[in-house]
């Protein structure tokens, strides 16, 4: 994670390199610099800046239609930015796309394919297309689609779908990828499934850019997240990072076997608040909150069952930063298509 | 830190590419079998004709050509015109509303590229559907080779152009497979009727056969028939096809979206 800090200084370092870019080799692999696009009177990216390390998985966080998509879409060069700079690996996307997409992998939103090709024939399709490609046949070994290989687009699950675009954005071995929802609609088993996958290529050294709904995703795969809402960044930094600025912390959960005052647990400096949720309370703290709080109970002679430890997540901080909850996925555009 | 990404790919993306996708287009074309009816249906046509008696003796009012001779360049025109306008347009606009051209953007694949190897494959079909039917008409019917090959073949190709640009404008302005589909069917029968479908030019009365020389299947049976019969192609017919060419193409040109 140290690279993260790192690469945050150089970007905003190169922030006021103008025209073709000399190609820094050690430069961020991905550089956004005060990124604005609007589509007639929405606002949709707003002064949004970012870089990523080579070989960093960085994941983009954000409330329905807060401008994700729209980032990344610059990013991979399917949209034109009204203001700002992008760089992916030294090169503007809307300039240098054909290099660009040699390099770059992508996984769009909602993007179909032809419903009458077999799967294999799809993957050999795409596996042309680059100098450097993966074996087909490791792709859908490790992605789960080996026993599909010659089953048409049309007749796969949205899951398996969803599984050969993210084999398709990574079958180019390419050195940055950016993948956009890949696990909306898998069942839990293919997620975790994905996910070893996606750690694997990270392994291989490739950078990634994940726009995500699931911060338990977010908090396993990205060592550093931006959250961003109506357009700007709230909050960029590595997932423990931003769980701490939720108002960090501790949350213990018990049931007491007899009743007892608040009084004899807020007076204690690790505890900040108690709540009390039909049979359960819940006490808010630092520090080490369960040790003070059961010493505390024993010696007032109370027993507390089911004891639960939880640290603030990066959920407690997606929903403290943007007053929303990021639980239900995109299923409509973010913005309107022009 | 890795300086892999100094060096300056090369922009065209491997030629092995190319083939692939021929492959894979020709694999939905065939599974589609939507693009194989304008091969089989007008062959089918031919047949049929070739059973109705008297079809195959000269008659007077068609100018000494048997209505087998009349009835093979407007098949021909028939096949085109399927191939062209109702098969290939659904496509392509269908490709663009799945965003499939829309993914391959994101590609070291230019997504004309798809639209290159549509038209090759297309244009491939149509040149099949009208070998088959001359052999057939030759082989089965006793109607002669093309008089006039050089005229034929320039018909052939001009008659491709117009028509397939006129596709690629169905499919430039439609918004959907669905929209290409019925602005195709909608063509048909008009298009048809201009061809001499019902009523060979030879029959049409003389405005309506003028105005059948400026329609694009009108003039492509014009054109044709010249070339079967052995003179050259006159060439209003011959302009008239490369006009609509032109113009249908300069229109799908500047109105086609990849997405």
């Amino acid at each position: 994670m140290g690279i993260s800090a790192g690469a945050a200084t150089s970007a905003r370092g190169g922030a006021t390199g103008t025209g073709r870019p000399g190609r820094a080799a050690d430069g961020p692999a991905v550089e956004v610099v005060q990124l604005r696009k609007t589509y007639g009177d929405l606002v949709a990216v707003d002064d949004v800046s970012f870089s990523v390390a080579e070989g960093e998985i960085f994941g983009i966080l954000g409330p329905n239609g807060a401008g994700k998509t729209t980032t990344v879409e610059c990013i991979t060069g399917l949209r034109q930015p009204d203001a700002g700079r992008v760089r992916v690996l030294g090169l503007d996307p809307q300039a240098d796309g054909a290099e660009l997409h040699e390099v770059v992998g992508v996984q769009l939103q909602s993007s179909e394919l032809q419903g009458l090709l077999r799967v294999r024939e799809i993957l050999d399709l795409y596996q042309s297309f680059y100098r450097n490609p993966a074996s087909a046949d490791e792709v859908m070994e490790v992605l789960g689609l080996a026993a599909k290989r010659d089953a048409r687009y049309k007749t796969l699950s949205g899951g398996q779908k969803q599984r050969l675009s993210i084999a398709l954005a990574l079958i180019g071995q390419p050195q940055v990828a950016v993948l956009d929802e890949m696990t909306t609609g898998l069942d839990p088993t293919a997620r975790r499934g994905v996910w070893d996958f996606i750690e694997k290529v990270r392994d291989r050294g490739t950078t990634m850019i994940l726009v995500t709904h699931f911060m338990d995703e977010a908090q396993r795969l990205c060592d550093r997240v931006m959250l961003i809402d109506h357009g700007r960044i709230a909050a960029t930094g590595t997932p423990g990072q931003l769980a701490e600025q939720a108002g960090g912390g501790k949350r213990v959960t018990f049931v007491p076997d007899k009743p007892f005052d608040d009084d004899l647990l807020t007076g204690l400096p690790e505890i900040s608040r108690v709540e009390r949720h039909g049979s359960h309370v819940v006490v808010y703290g630092s520090g080490q909150l369960v040790n003070a709080v059961l010493k505390t109970l024993t010696v007032a002679g109370v027993t507390a069952n089911d004891v639960e430890l939880e640290s603030a997540t990066l959920e407690d901080a997606f929903v403290h930063l943007t007053g929303s909850h990021p639980r239900e996925p995109d299923t409509t555009a973010e913005v309107p298509r022009p | 830190m890795n300086t892999m990404w100094s060096i300056r790919p090369a922009r065209v993306p491997p030629r092995a590419a190319f083939g692939q996708l021929l492959r894979t287009e020709w694999l939905t074309m065939y599974r589609q079998r939507t693009s194989l009816a304008g091969v089989g249906l007008p062959a089918v046509l031919l047949v049929i004709f070739g059973f109705i008696p008297g079809f195959k003796t000269p008659t007077k009012s068609l100018g000494g050509l048997s209505p087998l001779d009349v009835y093979l360049p407007i098949l021909v025109a028939m096949a085109l015109m399927i191939i062209g306008l109702n098969s290939l347009p659904p496509v392509l606009a269908g490709y663009r509303e799945a965003g499939i051209l829309r993914r391959l953007s994101t590609t070291p694949l230019p997504p004309s590229w798809v639209l290159a190897a549509q038209l090759i494959l297309n244009a491939c079909l149509a040149v099949i559907s009208i070998v088959i039917m001359v052999l057939l008409g030759v082989a089965v019917y006793g109607l002669r080779l093309p008089q006039n090959p050089g005229g034929f073949v320039i018909a052939c190709i001009v008659s491709i152009l117009a028509v397939f640009s006129l596709g690629l404008w169905i499919a430039a302005v439609a918004r959907t497979a669905r929209a290409a589909s019925v602005i195709g069917g909608a063509c048909f029968f008009p298009l048809l009727f201009f061809a001499g479908l019902w009523y060979p030019q030879q029959d049409m009365a003389p405005p309506l056969r003028d105005v059948s020389h400026f329609i694009p299947l009108g003039a492509s049976v014009q054109a044709l028939q010249n070339g079967m019969q052995g003179s050259f192609p006159p060439a209003s017919s011959l302009l008239v096809l490369a006009g609509w060419a032109l113009v249908a193409g300069f229109l799908a040109v500047r109105s086609f979206k990849w997405e």
